[in-house]
């Protein structure tokens, strides 16, 4: 029975985790797509808490403590305040229409699956069987990064590749050491608020944040 | 067997006939709960029949021009929807019809309704009326696929694609639709069945703004007792697609292949409470929306069937370690 809600719990979050990401590319509300980072955050952070609460390893829990304060609050929160200065936070022309994203997105899903296959029976565990969904979370950041043309959305589809490499870690291995997860969240938050100062400095020289309209170099 | 036989039939007549008898009471119920939430008194729950009764005694019109094709159409649809009413669990999982229908070919009967429609619609020649032709063959298209995956996740765990067999797994083993693969499959099949029936935000039931309507537009042409035909089949459609929503998702009290006449009566009141509750819901929440732009419909149907497919592959892969 411990087993059955292990692995209802493990599933809950990994489809929570994929079911943020099509959202994610689905809505063009800048607001909301940081709201739903926040849970996809949150979706992350209980996929190492239950692995370690399984497997009775404290630094796990504490691992999945951390990602939970930096990917829920903080990365969201960060990007969150470069929004309130944003004259229409709204994704206004995506590369591609949303439809076809969202098919792009299905298909993305299956080429994941297709490819993890192997990985999937090397070693068939309940965590190892979510893998390919943390995959297809990187596919889909990839996704939104290439396809997006504000710079805050495609800051959020960094986040999202950023959370499905983190997915895949937790799921894939035994459990990462808490310093090489506490190396990869700081990179992260280093990046985002280069991001964040970048994002800023833009505003100030174009009053936006297209970046189809930065055509040439200037000093 | 011979007496589970019998009851399955009595089962799959009481179906059809509640189908039949309460779909007009449904639709007067969502109107009339649309009225009280906007500050009207409303028509009362029997406006449906009232209307149903006094076109019925209408004299029978064909516009000029118009074939057979456009004479059937009504038949066509309703004859669909009753079938349909017949192969679905609603009262009981165990109809004698259920081995020969799964649920490709209840997907198969809603088009074959739909495409009646469509083809009546352009039947007449009238600008209107091929324009809702192809808005209606349109959604269609993006629809019937979704309805396919989103059971189809739901058919995995019970090894069958009959809809009987899917529904008495889920009354057996109630754990096995409170997975991440159900809920995505429940969000799909919500979109779907709201474009499938041609509620807000997808098409104005109430409206006949010619820029708008879909439903509307390829029954303009009929009248009297076709045009009563056409909208009780297309409340009957509403019916059963809440019941097989509810049914699918939360099997409480559906009469199986053991239970008897009381339970078949048992099946009848929790089917009746459960749409009752659903198209409340439905009503309670359609009047906070507005109609999506019709350019915007394929996206959220787009949507939907990422969800379905989503859900599929999840149940598909995730389930496999019981261990």
């Amino acid at each position: 029975m411990r087993t059955l809600t292990y692995v209802t719990a493990l599933d809950a979050s990994a489809g929570a985790l994929m079911l943020c990401a099509v959202l994610l590319v689905w809505r063009r509300d800048l607001a909301a797509l940081v709201r739903l980072l926040s849970v996809q955050g949150l979706a992350l952070a209980l996929i190492p808490i239950t692995l370690g609460a399984h497997q009775r390893d404290g630094e796990l829990v504490a691992v999945g403590i951390g990602v939970l304060v930096l990917r829920a609050a903080i990365l969201p929160g960060v990007v969150a305040r470069v929004l309130r200065g944003e004259p229409r936070p709204r994704e206004t022309q995506p590369l591609l229409n949303t439809s076809a994203s969202l098919l792009a997105v299905a298909a993305l899903t299956v080429l994941a699956y297709a490819v993890s296959r192997p990985v999937v029976t090397l070693d068939p565990t309940p965590a190892t069987h979510a893998a390919p969904l943390a995959i297809a979370v990187v596919l889909v950041g990839i996704f939104m990064l290439v396809t997006r043309r504000r710079a805050m959305s495609q800051v959020v589809g960094f986040l999202m590749l950023d959370n499905g490499i983190a997915a895949l870690a937790f799921l894939t291995t035994a459990g990462v050491p808490m310093v090489v997860e506490l190396g990869a969240s700081l990179d992260v938050l280093l990046a985002v608020l280069v991001l964040q100062i970048l994002s800023g400095r833009m505003r100030v020289k174009f009053g936006g944040t297209d970046l189809d309209e930065l055509r040439e170099l200037r000093d | 067997m011979s007496g589970a036989t019998a009851i399955g039939t009595v089962g799959a007549v009481v179906q059809v006939g509640a189908v039949a008898v309460g779909a007009p009471l449904l639709a007067g119920m969502m109107r009339q709960v649309r009225a009280r939430l906007e500050g009207r008194r409303g028509a009362g729950v029997l406006q449906p029949w009232r209307d149903l009764r006094k076109l019925v005694g209408k004299e029978r019109i064909r516009p000029e021009g118009t074939t057979v094709v456009f004479a059937a159409a009504p038949a066509v649809l309703a004859g669909t929807v009753l079938a349909i009413a017949a192969i679905v669990p609603v009262v009981t999982a165990n109809s004698p019809l259920d081995s020969v229908g799964d649920l490709f070919a209840v997907v198969g009967l809603l088009l074959l309704g739909t495409v009646a429609l469509a083809l009546a619609g352009l039947d007449t020649g009238t600008a209107f009326g091929g324009m809702g032709a192809s808005r209606a063959i349109t959604i269609a298209a993006l629809v019937e696929p979704t309805v396919l995956l989103a059971i189809f996740a739901l058919s995995v765990p019970a090894h069958s694609s009959n809809l009987g067999a899917i529904v008495t797994t889920a009354a057996v083993h109630p754990g096995s639709v409170a997975t991440p693969a159900a809920a995505l499959a429940f969000a799909a099949l919500c979109i779907v069945v709201i474009a499938e029936t041609g509620r807000l935000p997808i098409d104005n039931p109430t409206t006949h703004l010619e820029l708008t309507m879909i439903h509307e537009a390829s029954t303009l042409e009929y009248a009297g007792p076709q045009l009563a035909l056409v909208e009780w089949a297309s409340m009957m459609r509403l019916t059963v697609l809440l019941a097989l929503l509810a049914n699918l998702f939360l099997p409480l009290g559906i009469a199986t292949v053991d239970s008897g006449v009381a339970g078949l009566v048992g099946g009848v009141v929790v089917v009746i409470v459960k749409v009752t509750v659903l198209a409340i819901v439905l009503a309670g929440a359609e009047v906070f929306m507005a109609k999506l732009r019709l350019f915007r419909v394929p996206e959220l149907l787009a949507g939907s069937f990422v969800l379905g497919l989503l859900a599929v592959t999840i149940s598909y892969f995730l389930t496999t370690p019981a261990t």
